[in-house]
């Protein structure tokens, strides 16, 4: 054993060696290798932690909500609809909700307006007053204790008094929300009584939810159910390997890593193979010119595997992942400013290692193997 | 003396192992430190009854991409592009219940 171990440390001593001969191509190979896989993880990192985000976070969204559709498009429910739901057996309470969506041309951003729902102390708001996300009031620049002053689709003006700031905490939910007063709501987007944006659902019994929602279709045709497993299930799509972000972005980066690892199968350098003749011709046998070859793209592709991993990790987890900003930003004016919770899932790594490490490795054997069962005197002409 | 090629590298593979496991604890640890404000905002989502993450703010399809119907992102004219970037990320749901275009996928209730 000992001397096995003896053997693969003066291997090594060759491959540094040698390494360091063709240090400007090395060096070249080796970054070029830790940028592919800092950008393949840090989306994976990224997309990872959003999802177990949003699948904490979005435990708490109502447990079924209710739409109104008019030509395939999202209407206003009439508050009858609330009677009709309450008469279903397991339907626990029904509300209606208020929200919708402002441009506000001042600053190019998009606001949601909401009021909040049920009877809560903490958000008890008084006519003409506000409660705001920290988008917002960075967009518009109004703090705590200062005014707000919108302007509706019809052209009023609203003012009103911004009685807190959401914390930094919730910002990946509320940054562009804007809590007003049912009343102020209503007046602001010239809504009249007794319709809603949509309907909140508690049911009794979980289990209970698709049965009510099943006897439910068959009277309210026009109504669509988004039960909080769907919105659970629609961001685990969004964020998952095979879409969206991940796509748009791993596409090019595994198109880019895959021309890169058959460039390098593809051939050996002139140089390469006369170091190859050389050893073989000294007295080095097969094994030892593909062991030797083995470590060096054992070293190159832990080596950057590493750095490329550390990288991704301190760009999403200590630097909010800021060069994703961009990507994830869009047109928006606002953005929430946030710090995701680290959640490294190990099988993901592993499967991130197996399938940069492994290939590249493997792309690297073929050509040597070639070479090195070839004549000597062959490989050194 | 000078290093041998295989203390280092060996050396600089072995300390890199130990940052990936630092790295490994600073999750832990900060997972358990962001704790009262992750309920913080849990608490806000139940109270205010909210059902989306306020990612994308420029269309509404992907600021509610859980309450958007099929048409939004094609809101202009039937043959119209989706043209918000962000369109391009947040991809349109099929198995959620369609109410109306094709039929639920799996054993989803409802229409």
């Amino acid at each position: 054993m000992r001397r096995w171990i003896e053997r693969q440390r003066y291997l090594i001593d060759f491959t540094v060696a040698s390494l360091l001969r063709r240090r400007v191509r090395n060096l070249l190979l080796f970054a070029v290798y830790a940028v592919v896989i800092f950008a393949l993880a840090s989306v994976m990192l990224f997309s990872h932690a959003i999802r177990r985000e949003a699948a904490a976070l979005l435990a708490g969204a109502p447990e079924v909500m209710v739409q109104r559709l008019v030509m395939g498009r999202h209407d206003l429910v009439p508050a009858s609809y609330l009677e009709t739901l309450r008469g279903f057996r397991g339907v626990q309470g029904a509300e209606g909700r208020l929200w919708g969506y402002l441009y506000d041309p001042t600053c190019g951003a998009n606001y949601t307006l909401m009021v909040p729902s049920g009877p809560d102390r903490e958000l008890e708001l008084a006519s003409g007053e506000a409660i705001i996300g920290r988008g917002v009031s960075r967009a518009r620049g109004v703090a705590a204790g200062e005014s707000l002053l919108l302007r509706s689709p019809a052209g009023e003006f609203l003012k009103l008094h911004v009685n807190d700031v959401f914390a930094y905490g919730s910002e990946i939910v509320s940054a562009d929300l804007v809590l007003v007063t049912e009343a102020d709501f209503r007046r602001f987007f010239g809504l009249p009584e007794g319709v809603y944006t949509d309907l909140a659902l508690t049911v009794a019994n979980p289990r209970e939810i698709n049965t009510i929602i099943e006897k439910a279709v068959r009277t309210m045709l026009d109504a669509r159910f988004i039960t909080r497993r769907d919105v659970l299930s629609t961001y685990e799509a969004i964020f998952s390997w095979r879409e969206g972000l991940l796509l748009a972005l791993l596409g090019a980066s595994i198109m880019a890593f895959a021309i890169f690892a058959f460039d390098k199968a593809s051939g050996l350098s002139a140089d390469e193979r006369r170091e190859i003749g050389i050893l073989k011709a000294v007295g080095w046998e097969t094994g030892d010119v593909l062991a030797m070859k083995l470590w060096e793209g054992a070293l190159i592709s832990l080596g950057a595997f590493i750095v490329g991993f550390l990288a991704a990790y301190a760009h999403v987890f200590l630097f909010a992942a800021g060069l994703l900003e961009p990507v994830l930003k869009g047109w928006a004016v606002i953005f929430p400013r946030f710090a995701l919770v680290p959640h490294v899932d190990g099988l993901q790594v592993a499967t991130l290692a197996l399938f940069t490490v492994v290939p590249y490795s493997a792309a690297t054997m073929v050509p040597i193997w070639r070479a090195a069962i070839t004549d000597p005197d062959t490989v050194m002409r | 003396m000078r290093a041998r090629g295989s203390d280092v590298a060996l050396g600089s593979l072995a300390l890199g192992a130990v940052l990936l496991g630092a790295a490994l604890m600073h999750a832990g640890l900060a997972r358990r430190s962001a704790l009262p404000e992750r309920e913080a905002a849990a608490r806000l989502v139940h109270r205010l009854g909210l059902s989306d993450l306020a990612l994308f703010t420029e269309a509404r399809y992907t600021r509610h991409p859980s309450q958007a119907d099929l048409h939004s992102a094609f809101q202009d004219h039937p043959m119209s592009l989706d043209h918000f970037p962000s369109g391009s990320l947040v991809a349109p749901r099929v198995d959620t219940r369609p109410a109306g275009f094709g039929a639920a996928r799996g054993s989803g209730a409802g229409r």
